[in-house]
């Protein structure tokens, strides 16, 4: 096996490791913006070096010599057919390593395969979603003076997101209205303009993807709940900037604590007629802890002290710690030195497949 | 919101409040603005019918409109795919925040009435 294409695969190895790792330092939140950037690099170069690991094992095998380079790799793509057809008339046996190459380069084009696809279903599935959000919006969304330039929706429990895209939307319960006052309301509306500006959405897009193939993978639950977080933190960072902290700290307490939750007691089935508080389980906005956990992504009927809820409960009480207390940026000299992994976590293995090494 | 994004909200408020299904002409007849035309009634309610909002049946020489589900249903089903539960965003982005449960929310209760009482306190 070439050098090269043990390099690839240890990069490959490093990524996942290091994602591991990354999953549970503590430094991303001082600087959320570059522990997002190291991120994205370490999900492209896990890919980019797998792909090129696998393919590389193979061209590796059809011509000792030479790399793992797409020119070297589109040579010996050419030069198969003829050595194929040697192997059939036993002038080279089919060994063992012959079927291991060859399946390595199977498995490298399906890999390849995979991710455009899982990165292409994502797209079309979120761009569906969104306009079936846009056309009910149109039918049942208001203005409301409380927040201008948002939508507001009838429904008791407390809850605020925003629809990004060409059209975006910023939506409010009627129940988060009753929650909070005119500044935290403010606050909220700041945080989820910094999502629609800063385009939010295209950064947790391929970690969304990744989740969607991956479902199965601790790494891919870590890292997709990871950059989350930091997404929100940023927001956070954002909204600051134009309205007290204080502010934004009360209204995610008020809404985090407030048990309006949307975990639909049984199947989610919306059947006309039934009244959606009784069928989902709502519990208004306001109402005193009930003990359930509510909207968090443990299957309903998990206890409430289980080590998802623990996790999830940190993620907030992080949040709102870090608005009140907020820790040091990181020293630069780490900031350069993290920019400059990131980089090269993308660069080497791209490099190492254009050139013939 | 144009236009036509407005009539197709009114109309299908008419048909929420309403508990059978109406023609056409009662649907025209609810509307606030009486001088729509019977044709653009029509246009509309059909429209809604391909979207899938509005199911008709005929009786008689007329079709009969109602609405394909409640609208808390429909309010419901919003506020559900925005986000859906087990974390894999959908339309929305993420929610603003999660809510949380058991000691840790009692912890975040406290931290919550401390920072309230300490400087402007009292809420509307």
């Amino acid at each position: 096996m070439s050098a090269p294409v043990m390099l690839l695969g240890a990069v490959a190895v490093g990524c996942v490791v290091a994602a591991h790792l990354l999953a549970r330092a503590s430094w991303p939140r001082r600087s959320p913006a570059i522990a997002i950037a190291l991120w994205q690099a370490l999900g492209l170069g896990w890919g980019v070096a797998t792909v090129g690991a696998l393919a590389g094992f193979w061209a590796s095998g059809l011509r000792p010599r030479s790399g793992i380079g797409l020119p070297s790799v589109a040579a010996a793509a050419a030069s198969a057919p003829r050595l194929l057809l040697r192997m059939g008339t036993a002038e080279r046996a089919w060994g063992v390593m012959t079927a291991l190459r060859a399946s390595s380069l199977i498995a490298g084009i399906l890999l390849l395969a995979l991710l455009w696809w899982i990165l292409l279903a994502a797209v079309a599935a979120v761009l569906r979603a969104r306009q079936r959000q846009r056309a009910l919006l149109c039918l049942l969304a208001h203005d409301d003076p409380k927040v201008p330039g948002a939508l507001v929706v009838d429904h008791p429990a407390a809850a605020a997101y925003c629809v990004p895209g060409l059209r975006s939307a910023i939506v409010i319960s009627a129940g988060t209205l009753a929650l909070l006052d005119q500044a935290e309301l403010a606050a909220v509306l700041a945080h989820e303009r910094a999502h629609l500006r800063a385009r939010h959405d295209l950064v947790l897009l391929p970690f969304t993807a990744l989740l969607r193939a991956f479902r199965w993978s601790a790494v891919a639950r870590d890292a997709n709940r990871e950059v989350a977080l930091l997404v929100e933190m940023m927001a956070d960072d954002r909204a600051r900037r134009r309205r007290p902290a204080r502010e934004l700290a009360t209204a995610l307490l008020r809404v985090g604590v407030s048990g309006g939750g949307l975990a639909p007691v049984g199947a989610l089935a919306i059947t006309g007629g039934a009244s959606a508080r009784g069928e989902m389980g709502v519990v208004p906005a306001g109402a005193a802890g009930s003990g359930r956990t509510c909207s968090s992504p443990a299957p309903v009927g998990a206890r409430p002290d289980s080590p998802r809820g623990r996790a999830m409960d940190g993620e907030l009480a992080a949040r709102v710690t870090r608005l009140l207390k907020p820790p040091p940026g990181l020293p630069v000299l780490a900031m350069i030195l993290l920019g400059a992994a990131s980089a090269m976590l993308v660069l080497a293995p791209a490099i190492a497949l254009l050139l013939p090494l | 919101m144009n236009r036509l994004g407005e009539l197709e909200r009114a109309i299908m408020d008419v048909l929420w409040e309403s508990p059978d299904a109406m023609t056409v002409r009662q649907v025209g007849n609810c509307l606030t603005d009486r001088d729509l035309a019977h044709t653009t009634v029509m246009t509309v309610l059909d429209r809604l019918t391909k979207k899938g909002f509005v199911r008709r049946k005929r009786a008689g020489r007329a079709w009969r409109y109602r609405p394909a589900e409640s609208r808390e249903a429909y309010v419901a089903e919003l506020m559900l795919t925005a986000f859906d539960q087990t974390g894999d965003r959908q339309a929305a982005l993420t929610r603003f925040a999660r809510s949380v449960s058991g000691s840790e929310a009692d912890a975040l209760r406290t931290a919550l009435e401390s920072l309230s009482t300490g400087g402007t306190g009292s809420r509307s």
